[in-house]
């Protein structure tokens, strides 16, 4: 056993504050410390996106990551994105278009896709295949994933216009 | 897959990190965005006791277009380098070659002294910075020097940086002409099967000057002059592109691996050269 040290960090709105060794993984902080199991593990080999968080602003795949690096840090996973009364405007387009079957690599693609959208509010399909390509879906063949991701894009775009 | 344990650190200075250089020697390597280092740990092909991590070391970060050149700060990330427009501007082909470059996550991790300074004869930005002839500023204990790109790789993940010294910045002078980075992979996040640089400058419909990089086809980048010089005075007629691909053929030594054996990599990286030259000459 290596010595642990001290780790802060806020994720999902909530301030954590634990002794951790530097090595561990940020997935498993999230999932097995922190019990907030959305993000999946499927390749642990940083090709999937399964285990994709937002890391200060940022997707990133959180299997690539030691606690240690994240030390200070802001984290948002999907139990951060809506609730099950109050669905993010994802959410509600993965459902309604059929974005998912198993449901394996959707937490990690709702996840980066809130970031897609945000970096670019109205994007083509191709912008969209390409802004996703580090989130890999063994089910849909993807042409589902795209159709929710640019129903997200037209509502979110229509709320923000409705608010201004 | 868990690494190691090891000890971390986050200086906040290049004094710190040389510091703890110098203290645990060849038990000390420094993290940039981990990309290519936390995988190998996790694989325990790397073993590194003492690690540290370059995140807070004040003055590794910028990206400054000016007359003369660019300087890159080492721990630029390549999505900085795409979202960069001056940049992009100064120097087309770093955004071209950087979204070729793994996927959205990755890029938003790597950084562009990690790419250099690691060695992996995969690395895409190596031969960028080769066709580009850019330099590495190395700083250690008590000096500072500047290696040329294309001096830096000896074999696989064999520089000319000591282990003791820092990668702080890439130094690149403005580039003139068209540009093209074309690579071969698999899919999408693969390493290139076979990827050119290619940067042309013409003059009166012919070619003035011609730098030619090639990635993945040897134990190190392959700046290929004898290609470059095969284009200088043509009017890139079907004789001067075959005679810098048979020259670029002299200068590889693909081997065989997971992306196919050498005859096949041999025949991409003909491919690939071809297409980067046609295109950089169109934007010419
Ligand atoms: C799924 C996946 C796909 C990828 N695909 C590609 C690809 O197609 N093309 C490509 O080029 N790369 C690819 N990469 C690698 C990626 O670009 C890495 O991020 C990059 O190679 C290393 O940058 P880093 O900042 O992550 O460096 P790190 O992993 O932190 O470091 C790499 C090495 O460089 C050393 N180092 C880092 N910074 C410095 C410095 N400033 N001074 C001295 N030494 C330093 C470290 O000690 C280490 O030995 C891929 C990675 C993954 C996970
Ligand atoms: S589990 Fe992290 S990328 Fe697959
Ligand atoms: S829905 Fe099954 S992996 Fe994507």
């Amino acid at each position: 056993m290596g010595k642990k040290m001290h780790i802060q960090m806020t994720v999902n709105g909530k301030a954590e504050e634990f002794l951790a060794e530097p090595r561990e993984l940020l997935i498993y902080t999230l999932r097995e410390r922190l019990n907030i199991t959305g993000p999946h593990i499927g390749c642990e080999t940083s090709h999937c996106g399964a285990c994709t968080v937002t890391l200060n602003g940022k997707s990133v795949k959180a299997c690539t990551v030691f606690v240690a690096q994240a030390d200070g840090s802001e984290i948002t996973t999907i139990e951060g994105l809506g609730t099950p009364d109050a669905l993010h405007p994802l959410q509600v387009a993965f459902k309604e278009h059929h974005g998912l079957q198993c449901g394996y690599c959707t937490p990690g693609m709702i996840t980066r896709a809130t970031k897609l959208l945000e970096e670019n509010p109205n994007p083509t399909e191709e912008e969209i295949r390409f802004g996703m390509a580090g989130n890999i879906c063994r089910c849909t063949g993807y042409q589902n994933i795209v159709k929710s991701i640019k129903a997200a894009a037209a509502e979110m775009n229509a709320a923000k216009e409705a608010a201004e | 897959m868990i690494p190691a344990s090891f000890e971390y650190y986050r200086p906040k200075d290049l004094d710190g990190v040389l510091a703890l250089l110098r203290d645990h020697g060849d038990d000390a390597r420094v993290m940039a965005g981990g990309h290519s280092l936390i995988p190998m740990m996790k694989l325990r092909m790397a073993e590194v006791p003492h690690l540290i991590d370059l995140q807070d070391v004040a003055g590794l970060r910028g990206i400054e277009v000016g007359a003369e050149g660019i300087r890159l700060g080492a721990m630029v990330t390549q999505s900085e380098i795409i979202a960069h427009d001056g940049l992009a501007q100064a120097a087309p082909i770093l955004r071209e070659a950087a979204l070729q470059i793994a996927d959205p996550q990755v890029r938003n991790m790597g950084t562009v002294g990690g790419n250099v300074a690691n060695g992996d004869p995969g690395n895409d930005m190596p031969g960028l910075m080769q066709c580009l002839d850019a330099a590495f500023t190395l700083v250690g204990p008590d000096s500072e020097r500047q290696v040329a790109a294309r001096d830096f790789y000896e074999a696989a993940y064999m520089t000319a940086r000591e282990d003791d010294e820092v990668l702080t910045a890439v130094t690149i002078p403005l580039p003139k002409g068209g540009h093209a980075y074309e690579k071969q992979k698999r899919k999408i996040g693969d390493y290139a099967t076979a990827a050119a640089a290619v940067q042309i400058l013409k003059e009166g419909g012919s070619c003035a000057s011609a730098s030619i990089a090639m990635t993945n086809l040897s134990d190190t980048p392959i700046f290929c002059e004898e290609a470059g010089a095969a284009l200088v005075g043509s009017t890139l007629d079907t004789a001067a592109l075959d005679a810098a691909v048979a020259a670029m053929q002299a200068a590889i030594d693909p081997s065989e691996d997971n992306r196919g054996p050498v005859d096949f990599k041999r025949h991409v990286a003909g491919v690939i050269l071809r297409r980067a030259i046609e295109r950089a000459w169109s934007r010419a």
